[in-house]
């Protein structure tokens, strides 16, 4: 593993990090107060500056900095929670992810506000009220530069020091060496936390010559010895040109746990000290030992313990009943520690076992595997039908085995599938970041409640998700919902509430955006529908109809171009990003009560349930949750209309009878529908329209193989598959094909589309 | 005979770039990934060395040395505290909780190795 594996790994811990910053914060901003959520937010700032820091992201370091202080405020109850702090905190942690981003990918992040929220961290950091008040437009466009993230010199005095030991006294290069006096005497303390006397002389000595004398004056009799305790002390005298902050900070580890006196010696002094007060010779200190003793961290200690359990043997009579009770309080003790231990890991292992083992795999992985489940349905497909076709006899082992081997490729397939499965739970914390954003550009105050998080669907699927998703809600706020002052006026309350759930429903996952707003305006929307063509002024439309229209290319009913909708997006794009993904969206609205948006979409794009049809001698392939029934349609129920449409009369309702095989250019004329059958197929109007089909020839499970990836776009088709016999179908795209119905042709379609 | 450090950190990135360093310098390395691991762990690895954070969830830093002291056999171990925390206030809780020595994050290979050799022997 080389560094940038591991700035990879550290970009994907961030992304972790910051999806549980942003969902602790959110549970703070509910009200939540447990302490464990507050230490796993500053844990997840704390995270990303710890790697950041390793990899030299100064920005990211500093910005996470002053946003950790703060957290520690929190954390350390000086900081009250409130809304206000949790509105800069949240914004904070945008620009968390935004600066980790452009770590990631490069580019550049909004230095003004970056600062800003710098400022507005620091002053909650100091107890202030936040600064915040002054709305976004108010960041001073003059916030210097230099205020931006770069130094890290909180307010607190917190200033982290580079430190080497290669910058002491490289100017110091004199032939006389300065001297210095060193005495040092450890405390029982320095052992007990893992310090080691020798080692830190053998530190010492590292800094230049030296000579040593071990003091033993205090070294108590034989049976007055406590063998913990330090009794030794040392004197020093060492010439180095590394300086006196170098020899103390070889006892930086240790500097509380012992007594430390370094004295400067005047050069030539350093023989007279030595032989003034100290009679006894320097003892040569022999370092090559080391490495074969002192195995054991605790050597000294050894020895004296062993000393220990001489001087035990000596007084075992006397002492006898001493140590059986000693070592049965300890054995007691330890017991009891272990007790402890156990339950604890115990409550450890409850809270553990709530999250299930995990593992992480490659996409590309769990992609070829996708693939290749896919290859063997196709293939036991293939190997069925041609066992049926030459075995006219019916041999019924192998067709039992045959059977069980469809339901296992089934199974596999299907758990396959699973692997790929996720949480819509990332795309929708995502959407709360889009709900600030806007609802700050827009003033408004807006809420998102989310639900259904946990639903999970194909990662294919999530990740396309999101821009429809961001569109929707861009346009729930700034459309949807009203100013505050208009809220209250009409009696709700100021903060309007965008809701966005998921749930599963027979085999589609369906999400819902609703918005406490003021509903579609009908009439505005009408009127605009007129003015830009895109119905006749007198056209009789229901509200769900003109609900619909705002889905038309180019249509937006904001009367004046914010910032948001001059982005250029409009519900087409929406609906038609979420059509490319084999879903739906319907959007039904109360005036004064808000609208709610409903997506229903496939939980996989690798497969698909599908009837396949026969249309002009060509095998098609239609989805089967396009179909809400088949028929075999009578003449009388057959219904001319204007030249060449026809209507079916299904259950004293009309419905357009749409021929595929002419739509698609697969024969000239109109065929019979008499000869042929009817698929009642709902179209995203709502209305239902009846698919011309020649026969159908079964339903089954296909493999989505993309049109576009292997061939080209071709209208009225979404894409193709192979089946059983190993020809290949293509699958209808019922909508398009409902809407050349209309009279728009399927190329008008496509090069709308392209433009799109 | 190789050194056993054993290393605790939450940190995904932060316990790869110790690994790498580690194995690199020619030490055995066993990770954990908070206190409650690394205690779990602690008999089994019977490292000469730990190397650990302090932030950490379930267990932290503190916790996690507090309890290695009270383990008879490794209540002398050397335990290097490895974290961005660089003031007094922070230090001293780690020493009283019993830790040896501290390497200031950011995280630099050189510095870790260092006060690794430091302590041991």
């Amino acid at each position: 593993m080389d560094m940038n594996e591991i700035k990879e790994i550290f970009f994907q811990e961030c992304e972790e990090q910051l999806a549980e910053l942003e969902s602790g914060l959110l549970r703070l901003n509910d009200g939540d107060r447990d302490p464990e959520t507050v230490n796993a937010v500053f844990r997840a700032v704390h995270s990303i500056k710890g790697g950041a820091g390793a990899f030299g992201l100064d920005d990211l370091v500093s910005f996470a900095h002053v946003f950790e202080t703060t957290l520690d405020c929190v954390r350390s109850n000086k900081l009250e929670p409130n809304q206000d702090v949790l509105k800069v905190m949240l914004k904070s942690a945008d620009v968390l992810a935004d600066l980790t981003n452009v770590a990631r990918d490069g580019g550049s992040v909004d230095q003004a506000r970056s600062a800003q929220l710098i400022r507005e961290l620091e002053a909650l950091a100091k107890g202030e009220a936040p600064p915040a008040a002054a709305p976004v437009a108010a960041a001073p466009k003059a916030a210097p530069v230099a205020a931006a993230p770069a130094p890290v010199v909180s307010d607190d005095g917190f200033v982290p020091v580079a430190f080497s030991f290669d910058d002491f006294g490289d100017d110091d290069v004199s032939a006389d060496l300065p001297a210095y006096d060193v005495v040092f005497k450890p405390k029982s303390e320095l052992y007990t936390k893992g310090n080691e006397a020798t080692l830190l002389l053998r530190d010492l000595s590292r800094l230049g010559e030296m000579s040593i004398h071990c003091n033993m004056d205090s070294l108590p009799p034989l049976d007055q010895m406590d063998p913990e305790a330090a009794y030794f002390s040392w004197k020093v005298s060492i010439k180095t040109d590394k300086g006196e902050d170098a020899v103390r900070s070889v006892f930086e580890f240790a500097e509380w746990d012992c007594d430390l006196e370094v004295a400067a010696l005047e050069s030539g002094d350093v023989a007279e000290a030595t032989g003034d007060d100290l009679p006894m010779q320097p003892v040569p200190f022999d370092l090559s030992a080391l490495d074969d003793e002192l195995d054991a961290p605790l050597g000294v200690v050894e020895e004296e313990e062993q000393i220990a359990a001489v001087q035990e043997a000596v007084a075992a009579a006397e002492a006898a009943s001493n140590v059986v009770q000693m070592a049965a309080s300890a054995s007691r003790g330890a017991a009891s520690d272990k007790g402890a231990a156990a339950a604890a890991a115990q409550n450890n292992a409850q809270q553990a076992s709530a999250a299930a083992p995990t593992i992480r795999v490659d996409l590309d992985r769990v992609d070829r595997l996708i693939n290749l489940v896919g290859e063997l349905v196709i293939n036991q497909a293939m190997l069925s039908q041609s066992v049926i076709e030459n075995d006219s006899n019916g041999v019924s082992s192998i067709n039992m085995g045959l059977e069980e081997l469809q339901q296992l490729t089934r199974e596999i397939q299907d758990s396959v599938m699973a692997i790929r499965a996720q949480p819509v739970k990332p795309v929708f914390q995502r959407m709360a970041r889009t709900v600030r954003e806007i609802a700050d550009i827009t003033g408004k105050s807006v809420r998102l409640v989310t639900e259904g998080e946990n639903t999970e669907v194909d990662k294919t699927v999530i990740d396309k998700l999101a821009e429809p998703l961001t569109h929707m809600i861009r346009n729930a706020v700034d459309h949807g919902l009203e100013m505050p002052e208009k809220r209250i006026a009409a009696g709700k309350n100021a903060e309007g509430t965008v809701k966005l759930t998921a749930k599963h429903r027979s085999g589609r996952i369906v999400i819902e955006l609703s918005d406490d707003g003021a509903g579609i305006n009908r009439e505005k929307v009408r009127q605009k529908a007129i003015d830009n063509d895109l119905i006749a002024a007198d056209a009789n439309l229901s509200d769900e109809e003109i609900d619909n229209l705002i889905f038309h290319a180019g249509f937006s009913t904001a009367d004046k171009v914010s910032d948001l909708s001059g982005r250029g997006v409009g519900m087409d794009v929406v609906k038609r990003s979420i059509q490319a993904l084999g879903g739906r969206i319907n959007i039904s609205s109360k005036p004064g009560h808000g609208s709610v948006f409903t997506m229903s979409l496939p939980l996989t794009l690798a497969v698909l349930d599908g009837m396949v049809v026969t249309v002009a001698g060509q095998t098609l392939v239609v989805p089967l949750t396009a179909i809400v029934e088949t028929l075999q349609p009578d003449a009388a129920a057959i219904h001319s209309f204007g030249a060449t449409q026809r209507l079916i009369s299904i259950r004293n309702s009309f419905c357009p009878l749409v021929d595929v095989g002419r739509i698609l250019n697969f024969r000239a004329t109109q065929a019979n529908p008499v000869e042929g059958v009817a698929l009642l197929v709902e179209s995203e109007g709502g209305g239902q329209r009846a698919l011309m089909v020649d026969a159908i020839q079964g339903q089954r499970q296909v493999v989505i193989k993309s049109l576009e990836a292997n061939y080209t776009h071709v209208p009225g088709i979404a894409a193709a598959t192979i089946l059983g016999d190993g020809r290949v179908a293509l699958i209808l795209d019922v909508d398009a094909v409902v809407s050349a119905s209309r009279g728009q042709s399927l190329h008008t379609e496509t090069s709308l589309a392209a433009a799109g | 005979m190789k050194k056993k450090v054993l290393t605790v950190d939450d940190s995904r990135t932060i316990r790869n770039m110790l690994l790498v360093t580690l194995n690199n310098a020619g030490f055995e390395t066993i990770q954990a990934e908070d206190g409650i691991e690394g205690l779990e762990v602690l008999e089994d690895a019977n490292p000469d060395v730990i190397v650990t954070d302090i932030n950490m969830p379930r267990l932290d830093g503190f916790g996690f040395i507090e309890g290695v002291r009270k383990n008879e056999k490794f209540r002398a171990i050397p335990i290097l505290v490895l974290t961005t925390e660089s003031d007094a206030e922070k230090k001293n809780r780690a020493r009283q909780a019993g830790a040896t020595g501290w390497i200031v994050k950011p995280f630099d290979p050189t510095k870790l190795i260092d006060a690794i050799e430091r302590v041991t022997a």
